[in-house]
């Protein structure tokens, strides 16, 4: 009883996604799939589930070789998956999300609810998932959306269940509760695929360990036979720094004073609560939380992208808290905004135009009114070659590049001056880890230069990693302070609410 | 710990929900008592203080003849009055919050009777002729905003309705003429299938940006009936001659008095919007092929992932909607004049996405808002009769005040499915 790819090869225009990739997963075992964003793992997996078709290869379960045109025959074939980004209809009750493509009904289609409320509760009783058939998706927790998923798999009567990124929007608790229900679908004999970045997960929850790198698979281990520093390497293909280095600070004058302040979200909810903290120079303040609970309106509150209702934003004693973002940036401030695509970049601008976006009206830039191309190309070429960005050329649109270097044209742009405030929302999302690696450097480097830098992640584990001082946020409040070497269930049960 | 987290989420949520309810509560009650005052010194004293208004509750051909409502003008203002200002300073006051719309719906009621005395004051006026007009009005933008609806609740937005009627209205016209009224209801809805299968092949295969793919169809519509209308129709009279489709009486319905006339003693056509709203009010939320389209129409790739396949629902949303249209254009062409004329819509598709809007992309609203809509047509024509000196086309323009009152959220929050109008790219 096994599922297995076999050979799988697929080509996207101008990629090979994947490169003669094999895995097999057996009933009851724990198959960790481990790879950076990019090399792989995703195509692999909608291979699996139907979305693409491969090149070549096959997909084999119990012996049997399957031809998966859509996810209804993968779903047929028993493979279940909980996607990376939940795939629940936000308004539709979770019963409704459960049965949805599989509605228990009478003549006429009409569904018969009391039977849906009642499979997922037997379901929700057997595997200890607690949920509540009538609640509405959109007003749950991602923890709990999450084991919503894991019903409907369970519902179909998956016996192979593949996870995409499962633990990237819980936290550390809701991780350990993860775990847990993971324990107990594979004591139930579920053959369970775990796709993942996060090294120690992979070696906690794993039976084998798969590891892929540029579309091919590199190398199978066990737990027993690695550790996290031999599986980094693996994923990278050399040696890679696991801790950032960077000596004790040495806090100066306050830079950031940011008092009371009260940010409403888009739907009007007061998504920062009344929120005071500081920023000196020469300090890193790391600031960690399950995403949606205020990070972004406080970021975006901060650099004048959001009105503030109540509170005051201050730098070096002046009150900014009414300053756009271009004040902001004349007064020395550099944002690295949390969604490059979204706000950090115009994707169909060159790397040279997304070079100068901060600063194109300047000399020597901009001439009266017109725009100096020359300045600006001889500018996105030094950037360029300073910051490491790997682009066929600086006339190329953004959008070719990598995320990594995506991120690092932000970073070149932002940085490439005297600063005095440094803010870095979710500065290495998604890009791989060398990217990763020289990106704290920089943000260490203008730190040590004197720079106060504020730095909001949802990964704790690069809020622990940069941060002098790490802060929590909650509900749009402070639920803590920390030091940087505090115990990680501490800073855990902050992130829940249930802290100090 | 679940159950504390699961608390404390959804608090927020709750006493949000409280705040923009206390606000929408405010609104609304300096809106009653803004309605008070004009009830007071326009209706109560602008009306003779003996002046009997007398409403005629009875058609010439119901079972129950001579049933009127008469009663002294002034008076009924005043205790509308009293009423309004009573209902304002309870929702200014928050104590009973919630019922907000309703309270509302009564108050606006209030105020059109009362509106209506001080307009009959010193004469009598038909007030179920009234409404029954207000439901045949109220037919098309009905069958338009449905039409919307089964498109949208799928995620495809389609503004070609106004083509679809004008062009089922000439099929319809045509066919009808030649060949009988059914032919001439079925080629219409063919013809409004065909267009909606055509806007769904530009929106789903080439996704093409649908706002364009629907404008496209209504400039395509206008054109070719134009053209065919001047060409053909004026050359072959007899082809724009169909028979009017005569009214049938429901026994015993049609004999209950005011909503007897008022529902019950009318063309198929109106049995058939009543049919469909009720129909697809079910169907979209009790049915199997309900939960799916909404799965569609709100998160695509959700319904992909477990196997529902969204372009067959896109494509077959879109064109049951064209049926509807087709319909909605018959009704057009052999209920109302029996002819056809060159852009006999005048707009009414783009009313009936109005209406969907209105009546918050729900069958049952889109009929609440067909008939709002149609009652100010009614109540319009009415007042021009009586010569009450308000311009007419000021109480036309009602209904679109209040759709935008709605859309801006006064009334409570409109939300369109979530991935209407968005193409959905497979894999």
């Amino acid at each position: 009883m096994a599922l297995e790819l076999r050979g799988i090869t697929k080509r996207f225009p101008g990629v090979l996604a994947n490169d003669d990739v094999s895995l097999a997963v057996g009933s009851g075992e724990v198959l960790a799939l481990l790879g950076e964003n990019g090399a792989g793992k995703t195509t692999l997996m909608n291979i699996l589930y139907g979305l693409y078709r491969p090149d070549e290869g096959s997909v084999v379960v119990d012996d049997r070789e399957l031809d998966l045109a859509s996810s209804r025959d993968a779903i047929a074939a028993g493979i279940g998956m909980v996607h990376q980004h939940f795939m629940l209809v936000p308004v539709f009750t979770v019963a409704e999300n459960v049965i949805l493509g599989q509605e228990p009904s009478g003549p006429l289609g009409v569904i018969k609810k009391d039977a849906a409320r009642a499979t997922v509760r037997d379901i929700s009783e057997r595997y200890r998932l607690h949920v509540d058939p009538d609640a509405v998706i959109e007003d749950l927790p991602v923890g709990v959306q999450q084991r919503v998923e894991i019903v409907k798999v369970l519902n179909r009567e998956a016996r192979y269940v593949i996870f995409d990124e499962p633990t990237a929007v819980l936290t550390p608790q809701e991780v350990e509760e993860f775990f847990a229900i993971v324990r107990g679908l594979q004591a139930d004999g579920k053959g369970i695929i775990f796709i993942t970045h996060k090294l120690g997960e992979a070696l906690e929850v794993a039976d084998r360990v798969a590891v892929m790198r540029a579309g091919r698979k590199v190398a199978e281990v066990t737990p027993g036979e690695t550790s996290e520093a031999h599986l980094a390497e693996l994923m990278v293909g050399r040696p890679v720094e696991l801790v950032v280095p960077k000596d004790t600070s040495h806090p100066g004058a306050t830079v950031l004073q940011v008092q009371d302040l009260v940010v409403r979200d888009d739907r009007g909810h007061r998504a920062v609560n009344g929120v005071t903290f500081e920023v000196r120079t020469g300090e890193i303040v790391g600031v960690a939380g399950v995403q949606g609970n205020g990070q972004t309106e406080l970021i975006e509150a901060i650099m004048g992208l959001r009105p503030s209702l109540a509170g005051n934003v201050v730098l070096d004693g002046t009150d900014v808290t009414d300053y756009n973002p271009r004040q902001l940036h004349e007064a020395r401030v550099s944002h690295i905004p949390e969604d490059r695509q979204e706000s950090g970049l115009v994707l169909g601008f060159t790397v040279a135009e997304n070079m100068v976006l901060n600063c194109y009206y300047e000399e020597p830039f901009s001439r009266v009114l017109v725009m100096d191309w020359d300045a600006t190309n001889e500018a996105a070429q030094r950037l360029v070659k300073q910051y490491d960005v790997r682009t066929p050329g600086i006339e190329v649109p953004v959008s070719n590049l990598s995320g990594g270097n995506q991120q690092k044209v932000i970073v070149a742009r932002e940085f490439d001056r005297d600063v005095r405030l440094v803010i870095a929302s979710q500065p290495t999302r998604g890009i791989d880890v060398g990217s990763i690696e020289y990106i704290h450097g920089q943000i260490v480097a203008k730190r040590d230069a004197g720079a106060a830098v504020l730095v909001v992640s949802s990964e704790l584990d690069e809020v622990t990693a940069l941060a002098d001082r790490i802060l929590v946020l909650y509900h749009g409040k402070i639920a803590g302070e920390f030091p940087p070497d505090a115990d990680i269930t501490e800073i855990g049960l902050a992130m829940l609410g249930s802290g100090r | 710990m679940t159950a504390t987290v699961t608390e404390t989420v959804t608090e927020q949520p709750v006493s949000t929900r409280r705040t923009t309810e206390g606000r929408r509560a405010t609104i609304v009650g300096f809106v009653l008592l803004g309605l008070t005052a004009v009830v007071l010194w326009v209706f109560a004293l602008g009306a003779a203080s003996d002046a009997t208004a007398t409403f005629n509750l009875s058609l010439p051909n119901d079972r129950f003849q001579g049933l009127t409502w008469a009663f002294n003008a002034r008076a009924l203002s005043l205790v509308v009055a009293v009423v309004l200002a009573a209902l304002g300073a309870q929702r200014l006051r928050r104590s009973q919050l919630g019922w907000t719309n309703t309270v509302l719906g009564i108050g606006l009621l209030l105020f059109v009777v009362s509106f209506l005395g001080w307009a009959a004051a010193g004469s009598s006026f038909s007030l179920v002729g009234m409404l029954r007009s207000t439901v045949i009005s109220a037919v098309v933008i009905t069958l338009g905003a449905l039409t919307g609806l089964m498109c949208e609740r799928a995620g495809v937005v389609n503004i070609g309705i106004e083509g679809q009627l004008l062009t089922s209205a000439f099929v319809a016209t045509v066919l009808s003429s030649a060949f009988g009224t059914v032919a001439g209801v079925t080629g219409a809805m063919l013809a409004g299938a065909l267009l909606g299968a055509v806007l769904a092949w530009l929106a789903i295969k080439f996704q093409v940006d649908q706002i364009i793919a629907g404008v496209v169809i209504n400039i395509f519509a206008l054109g070719l009936t134009s053209f065919l209308a001047s060409r053909v129709l004026s050359e072959a009279q007899d082809l724009n001659a169909p028979a009017r489709v005569p009214s049938f009486r429901l026994p015993l319905l049609a004999d209950i008095p005011v909503l007897g006339p008022m529902f019950f003693d009318h063309t198929f056509f109106v049995y058939g919007m009543l049919l469909l709203a009720f129909g697809l009010h079910f169907a979209f939320f009790r049915t199997r092929w309900g939960l799916r389209a909404r799965a569609v129409g709100e998160h695509p790739k959700a319904a992909d992932t477990l196997g529902i396949d969204v372009y067959r629902v896109r494509y077959r949303n879109v064109i049951l909607g064209g049926l509807i249209a087709g319909f909605g254009g018959a009704f057009l062409a052999l209920a109302q004049i029996a002819r056809f004329e060159e852009d006999m819509t005048g707009g009414i598709g783009f009313i009936g996405l109005a209406a969907l809007i209105f009546g918050r992309w729900m069958p049952l609203g889109c009929l609440a808002a067909g008939l709002v809509f149609g009652f100010s047509g009614a109540l319009a024509q009415k007042v021009a009769i009586l010569g009450t000196g308000i311009p007419s086309e000021f109480m036309l323009m009602l209904p679109y005040v209040a759709t935008v009152i709605v859309v801006a959220g006064v009334v409570g929050h409109a939300r369109a499915p979530a991935a209407d109008g968005q193409p959905y790219i497979k894999g």
